[in-house]
């Protein structure tokens, strides 16, 4: 644990990385792929499936297109940053070691109120559910937490526990600022504001009106055919299902852009999100396949 | 005589589940404790954040000694009866008894220890609970609502010895997670186990988390001269989110007072399990909120009030935010919106629904007295607000938020009165409209729903009503006869022939909730009625009349009529027409003749100015000369004339009884 208490926002992330690496983390860097949620990241939804142990942790932007609110919103981000940890097989004191991590980053459990508020986790994208608490310090959520039971479909076993922090928010929190771009950044007088205020602008234009729809949508079809041709490829006797798994996840980015755009009739919106999680059961059972025969 | 103490610590069981589980473990353990023999003198279970606790006292250290006689073969019977009988008992044949040619055999079963008992049953229990949602965890297959992490279990100050998946039992609990040095304790009886929790900063007990939440928060409130707003949900939800319950009173910018109430104390409510404040002067929501917290902290809960007040004014925020939006939005664009919204694949969108709704409350709006224009205009606007930002955020503001925002647009009172006011009655507790549109727009509303999902045939079936049918038929039937209404009910299910008799047994359930006797009301629908207040008076008057000596005679001698005139019809045919005053007939014949002719009449002016206790009073003037009919005149006269008089005027006082109600449904 860090002696030190963290005074900026990649302070937090730096103590949150000692923090986990001292348990035994693989500290990883995000997936190159734009995501929608932290657990998408095959660190995550793919490692939680087949029986190997994995215990991880890594920062992953989240794209969430229809948030975008063009900087205009203290809260509200299009782009932000989510703090992932996996633990698999999820160890008997995980929520000590939870707490541990708050305490590291400067809460003092005595004096806030700390609460394991029941909240379902659920992902209909990739298939995946578990049980498990939203984190409350003072009636504001910094952590969702889970025991995954289900990903791609397919039952877990071991199950993982899986943690993530909002990040923006758990600073904002810790760091008493009302407004996320007033974050500092770093130790230096950079703020959050100076590193991506202008990103959320240019972005929102773009989720809500620059991207062609008709491209975004030959875009995700041809992402919807070439991921089964993907997993019929094969390398030395393993089908590939790590490329065929970043193309479902380009899939499901296209779609949330299709969203933003207003281009997802109500009705339609099931039978997208049915055809992206069809595709991601694809990637999990052949994964499985894998890491079982290995 | 000895105690059994078993405690299941897990991590955080969600707070809905916990009062159910409680039930749960006691049944379960009063069943497998029946099973071994066991009668404990009491047996109490409780549930918190983290644990389920039982105790049970009284029990016997171990099962008293059984004798048992088992019934074997004949004597005689075949060598393979008799062994397999004797391999059955564990016996030799010369350890058996004879009696009346049968072999018997006499075998003694020892007790079993009750730890023994214990062991199986939490073992059984464990596996085998309820749970709504449960879950798998690390390698193991073992499932709980979430990871269990200890079992206490102790029975007359011993560990009892056993293992769950690796959970070894122990006489060890734990205490508050934040507060207090070390968890975890020792107990090996309910006094050290309750003692040590409060040590530990634990109240086991639900109802002392309860009371204590309710006397603090009122006491803080009491303090500055504040109000709580009270609210048993909550109360419940937030016992079972706290072990050591600590109400703080946190500080709310006014500016927000600006909102409607409904939307402060629903934010607060459900996304931060707050309790509203009010000012006692002026009965309205005061500056402040009452939240619960989990732990009593070193500088007085400051910390916490403010932090929590941060969250509550960002949420109130978003609200406000939403308001401003809607504003600028209006009616008009929200019903366009209810266009792409689906009500259901087969009932179409929710703006053809809302065709609907308007065309049945102008239909209804006469018959209620309320402006037909009026109506059908807070019938068009009646969903708009499912579309508006502030339902999507607060769905159980539906309706509200309507009734607020038709004002904010000063729209007519009565208008905005029934957008608001149209999903009443939404429980057994909430009022009904009263004031005539929305009395029109509330019954079209609910109509719609019922005839739409009767005509796909999507009835409620058993315990399932996904579309809570139910409800909206009994919030049809509360508000009809509530408000005293005269509407013809029948009109309305022409094309859903099914929805007549589903009203009825709705009706039968309502008033059977009332106190009123089921049979009386089948006897008073089997007249086909469809008038709901007309049904209504006449159960009451039934009733009443029952409840009198005449009443209660009546109805016997009316079933003995009924006895009769069946008994006779098996013979044939039974005569027609009226009786006639035959000469020479007896006295109290005539005197029956008389009544039931005087009776006819005046009973069914009665019922035709709907005065049901005076027909009833009609038919009482029956009772003494039924009587009086049936002690002196033998009715099967070997006079076939006469015979067929005495039948013709049982039938008259039959069928004169049955234009009030069908007595022969009525028990008794």
């Amino acid at each position: 644990m860090s002696a030190e208490k963290p005074k900026s926002f990649q302070g937090l992330i730096l103590t949150l990385h000692d923090y986990w690496s001292k348990q035994g983390c693989v500290i990883l860097q995000p997936h190159d792929i734009e995501v929608g949620a932290g657990t998408l990241h095959p660190a995550t939804v793919l490692r939680a499936l087949g029986p190997k142990p994995w215990n991880a942790a890594y920062v992953q932007p989240s794209r969430r297109p229809s948030d975008g609110r063009y900087g205009d919103n203290p809260n509200r981000l299009q782009h932000y940053y989510q703090y992932q940890v996996i633990l698999k097989p999820n160890p008997a004191e995980m929520q000590d070691l939870y707490l541990g991590s708050l305490e590291a980053i400067g809460l003092d459990l005595r004096l806030h109120d700390i609460r394991f508020v029941e909240d379902d986790w659920e992902n209909p994208t990739v298939g995946a559910w578990g049980l498990g608490w939203e984190v409350w310090c003072d009636g504001m959520e910094v952590s969702q937490y889970t025991y995954f039971q289900q990903v791609g479909g397919l039952d877990v076993s071991p199950v993982a526990g899986e943690l993530t922090y909002g990040l923006e928010r758990l600073a904002m929190y810790v760091f008493g600022v009302d407004n996320v771009y007033d974050l500092p950044f770093n130790d230096a007088g950079v703020s959050y504001g100076d590193v991506f205020l202008e990103n959320e602008r240019q972005q929102s234009q773009a989720n809500f009106h620059g991207y062609d729809v008709a491209t975004l949508k030959r875009q995700f079809e041809d992402m919807e055919r070439e991921v089964p041709l993907m997993l019929e490829r094969d390398y030395q006797g393993r089908s590939l299902v790590l490329p065929a798994y970043d193309m479902v996840l380009k899939a499901s980015h296209l779609f949330n852009l299709m969203n933003a755009r207003g281009a997802i009739a109500v009705a339609e919106r099931a039978s997208y999100i049915g055809r992206i999680r069809d595709l991601c059961k694809m990637c999990a059972q052949k994964w499985v396949e894998q890491q079982e025969a290995a | 005589m000895p105690q059994l103490l078993l405690e299941l610590f897990s991590e955080e069981i969600p707070a809905r589940m916990q009062a159910q589980a409680a039930k749960d473990l006691e049944r379960m353990a009063r069943e497998r404790l029946a099973a071994a023999g066991f009668l404990p003198e009491a047996l109490t279970a409780m549930a918190g954040p983290r644990r389920l606790t039982l105790v049970a006292e009284g029990l016997p250290v171990a099962q008293p000694e059984r004798h048992e006689e088992l019934k074997g073969p004949k004597v005689g019977a075949p060598p393979q009866a008799m062994e397999g009988f004797l391999r059955k008992a564990g016996l030799t044949q010369d350890q058996l008894t004879e009696r009346d040619g049968v072999y018997y055999a006499h075998v003694h079963k020892a007790g079993r220890q009750t730890t023994e008992i214990v062991a199986e049953m939490v073992e059984e229990i464990v596996r085998g609970f309820p749970w709504p949602k449960s879950m798998t965890w690390g390698y193991g297959k073992l499932r709980w609502v979430r990871p269990l992490k200890r079992i206490l279990c102790v029975f007359d100050r011993e560990i009892v010895p056993f293992s769950i998946d690796g959970i070894e039992s122990a006489d060890l609990s734990e205490g508050h997670r934040f507060m207090g040095k070390n968890r975890v304790f020792r107990a090996r009886d309910f006094d050290e186990y309750r003692q040590g929790l409060l040590a530990h900063h634990v109240v086991l007990d639900p109802e002392e988390r309860k009371a204590r939440i309710l006397e603090g928060a009122k006491t803080l409130c009491f303090a500055r001269n504040l109000e709580l707003v009270e609210d048993q949900g909550l109360l419940e939800e937030v016992a079972g989110l706290a072990e050591w319950p600590t109400p703080i009173l946190g500080d709310m910018d006014p500016a927000f007072l600006a909102l409607p109430p409904e939307v402060i104390r629903t934010s607060m409510r459900t996304h931060q399990k707050y309790f509203a404040v009010r000012d006692p002067a002026t009965g309205k929501l005061a500056p402040h909120f009452l939240v619960v917290a989990n732990i009593q902290a070193p500088d007085g809960g400051a910390e916490i009030a403010r932090g929590n007040a941060k969250v509550l004014s960002s949420r109130l925020s978003d609200a406000r935010f939403f308001w401003d939006e809607d504003v600028k939005v209006g009616f008009d664009a929200w019903l366009k919106k209810l266009d792409g919204v689906t009500f259901h694949a087969k009932l179409g969108t929710m703006a053809e629904r809302v065709e609907r709704i308007v065309a049945l409350a102008r239909e209804i709006a006469p018959m209620v007295g309320a402006d037909v224009e009026k109506t059908a205009e807070a019938a068009r606007l009646a969903k708009a607000d499912l579309t508006s930002e502030m339902v999507g955020e607060f769905p159980e503001l539906q309706g509200v938020m309507g009734g607020y925002y038709a004002r904010a647009f000063n729209l007519d009172g009565e208008i905005a009165d029934a957008v608001r006011d149209h999903y009443k009655p939404q429980g057994p507790g909430d009022a009904v409209p009263t004031a005539p549109v929305s009395i029109a727009v509330a019954l079209a509303d609910k109509l719609d729903t019922l005839v739409g999902f009767f005509a796909i045939d999507e009835k409620p079936t058993g315990s399932k009503d996904p579309f809570a049918l139910r409800r909206a038929a009994l919030g049809v039937i509360r508000i009809i006869t509530e408000n005293g209404l005269r509407l013809p009910l029948n009109r309305f299910a022409t094309k859903t022939p099914d929805l007549t008799p589903f009203f009825a047994d709705r009706l039968k359930v309502a008033l059977r909730d009332q106190g009123k006797r089921h049979d009386l009301v089948d006897a008073v629908f089997a007249l086909g009625d469809d008038d709901l207040v007309r049904i209504v008076s006449r159960v009451e008057a039934l009733d009443a009349f029952l409840k009198t000596d005449d009443g209660a005679n009546l109805l016997a001698g009316y079933k003995r009529a009924a006895n009769i005139l069946k008994a006779e019809e098996k013979k044939g045919a039974l005569p027609t027409g009226d009786a006639t005053a035959l000469a020479g007939a007896p006295a109290e014949e005539s005197a029956l003749l008389a009544a039931v002719q005087n009776a006819r009449p005046v009973a069914d002016k009665a019922l035709e100015s709907e005065d049901f206790a005076a027909a009833m009073q009609a038919l009482a003037e029956l009772r003494a000369p039924v009587d009086a009919f049936f002690e002196k005149v033998l009715v099967n006269d070997t006079d076939v004339a006469a015979r067929d008089n005495r039948l013709r005027l049982l039938s008259q006082v039959k069928t004169t009884t049955e234009r009030v109600a069908d007595f022969s449904l009525i028990a008794g």
